[in-house]
């Protein structure tokens, strides 16, 4: 009897632990819009939502109601099914990515392992990318679907950038890939043990940090953020590829966007900053002590990016869409090709080979 | 030349640095400013709350006054819709019967005055044109309404109470002329007014 019982647990707890991770998700991202509103005022010196609860803490779950009952128009001349399919899509895209990120090192209890990781196989970072560029999908057939001008201007301008930037950003993924020689994230995550080891930082951050500049670039474009957000740059395209979008699939495509910034900002924390590791972790002696305070730095640092894509946002302008390609194709591509050659230059002379 | 600031910048055509093309220099300098704007003083005031402070002679919603007998002021001479240079300002006058002489204080009465609050400029030539003392603009404020109608203010909204307690106090808005003027008890309409109750007196020393 007892033995069934952890039999069921542990069948259970990928399930349980994908519930939960898309839980977490949700929560953040439903609080990443609030804190881009608040942030938003603080650096516009204005104090922000402060009437729904106290804080406006409840300001997110009054969007979520009224995005809820808002009427759901679906475009005559639009075609149903991509039109429903579009966000949907790009929702879903977004969502899977957070499968292969390790949010700490697994939990021993009762003798069994929990990894804290919904799916860890050897090919992650290929299946990271391969589910980014899926998103583009959702925008395309959303935007085309719907049979409006500006929504498929916004379309196609969404495609082409995030088609432009996967390119760098795939490069230097090449290069941090070159670097750790896995393509494994939860290896990624555990070759940046604590902070110093062997006379250097163990953070991939400090090995390449060149890597990183390109990487966080192209994380900024591919999410759509400002200064990349020309898709949907509401001044000129009205809205870009949600300009017929209403309702819930409205709030779907805006909703998606901040998971894709949870996620893109969590990835960054994995690949460069060390995902759950911090230093002198050793000093902790219980593993599962250990692990839970490295859950707990993982999510820190992946809001501190959260935090820095929206300090972004209320800094910069937006790019001219001639300056966007300039800077993804002339600059970015050459830029993180020299620096392939130069890593593996490094890591020649090195010799980390 | 003399420039027109001290922070006048003179422009130059000249060819970008490397450092100046790679923008991440400007950017983070634009960075450390929008992140100084954290830790400044908000400027947003909680408005129902709390209230920016107005000037005591501030120009809000109108008051029609009764005299110290509770008898309303105003005769229904129409001076203030004529001086009403947005045509704001509507009224019928009628004759007093007898008994209501402690209603009216004049013979004619408005049996009705209406102001429309979206014509009204809030300038107070109202208050100006008018011989009687009757109407006042105060530092109150007209609240906001769904229907333009209801932005049509009647009799019931801008005449004050009879209570003591009801009644809205003016007198900073009564000039040092018009306390000079009250003072000629000659005129018909200062012969009730007595100078030791009113507060007039007491903000004239």
């Amino acid at each position: 009897m007892h033995s069934l019982i952890i039999l069921a647990t542990f069948s259970l707890y990928p399930f349980l632990l994908a519930v939960g991770v898309f839980a977490i998700t949700l929560l953040i991202a439903m609080y990443s819009t609030y804190a881009e509103r608040k942030f938003a005022a603080f650096f516009q010196d204005r104090l922000g939502p402060n009437r729904a609860g106290p804080f406006g803490l409840l300001q997110p779950l009054a969007d979520g109601v009224k995005m809820f009952m808002k009427e759901e128009i679906i475009p005559s001349v639009s075609n149903k099914f991509l039109f429903i399919l579009g966000p949907s899509l790009f929702m879903i895209t977004s969502l899977m990515t957070s499968a292969v990120i390790p949010w700490g090192p697994s939990l021993t209890i009762g003798g069994e392992k929990y990894a804290l990781q919904v799916a860890d196989f050897n090919i992650a970072v290929l299946y990271l990318l391969g589910v980014v560029s899926i998103g583009v999908y959702g925008i395309m057939i959303g935007g085309w679907s719907s049979n409006n001008k500006y929504a498929l201007l916004g379309a196609l301008r969404a495609s082409s950038q995030m088609i432009s930037y996967e390119v760098a950003m795939g490069i230097s993924v090449v290069t941090l890939i070159m670097l750790t020689g896995t393509l494994s994230t939860s290896e990624i995550a555990a070759q940046q043990h604590g902070f110093w080891d062997d006379g250097w930082f163990t953070w991939n951050f400090f090995k390449n940090p060149v890597t990183f500049l390109i990487f966080f670039i192209c994380a900024l474009a591919e999410t759509n953020r400002t200064p990349f957000d020309l898709p949907e740059s509401e001044t000129e395209l009205i809205g870009g590829y949600h300009t017929e979008f209403s309702s819930m699939k409205l709030g779907l495509f805006l909703f998606a966007e901040y998971i894709n910034m949870f996620v893109s900002s969590a990835i960054m924390a994995l690949f460069f900053f060390g995902g759950y590791s911090y230093p002198w972790m050793d000093k902790i002696a219980d593993p599962n002590m250990q692990a839970i305070v490295g859950v707990l730095v993982m999510f820190a640092k992946t809001i501190f990016f959260i935090f820095v894509f929206m300090w972004i946002r209320w800094t910069i302008p937006r790019f001219r869409y001639d300056q966007l390609m300039n800077l993804g194709w002339k600059i970015l591509i050459p830029f993180s090709l020299i620096n392939l050659l130069a890593t593996g230059l490094g890591m020649y002379f090195l010799g980390k080979l | 030349m003399q420039p027109l600031t001290t922070r006048a910048k003179q422009v130059v055509n000249k060819e970008m640095s490397f450092i100046e093309k790679l923008y991440l220099p400007a950017i983070l300098g634009g960075m450390r400013i929008t992140f100084s704007h954290l830790f400044k003083k908000t400027v947003t005031i909680s408005y129902p709350e709390k209230k920016r402070p107005i000037s005591e002679v501030y120009r809000g919603m109108h008051v029609l006054k009764r005299d110290d007998k509770g008898a309303e002021r105003c005769t229904a001479c129409g001076l203030c819709a004529v001086a009403c240079p947005a045509e704001a300002i509507t009224m019928t006058a009628a004759e007093r019967k007898k008994g209501e002489e402690h209603l009216y204080r004049e013979e004619k009465y408005a049996a009705v005055y209406d102001i429309n609050m979206l014509r009204c400029i809030f300038c107070g030539l109202c208050e100006e044109a008018c011989p009687k003392e009757a109407i006042f603009l105060t530092d109150r404020l007209v609240p906001t309404e769904f229907e333009r109608a209801d932005f049509v203010y009647g009799k019931d909204k801008l005449v004050e109470g009879v209570e003591p307690q009801k009644r809205i106090d003016v007198s900073k808005r009564q000039t040092t002329e018009v306390l000079d003027f009250k003072k000629n008890l000659e005129y018909a309409h200062n012969k009730t007014w007595d100078p030791n109750k009113s507060i007039a007196k007491k903000k004239s020393h």
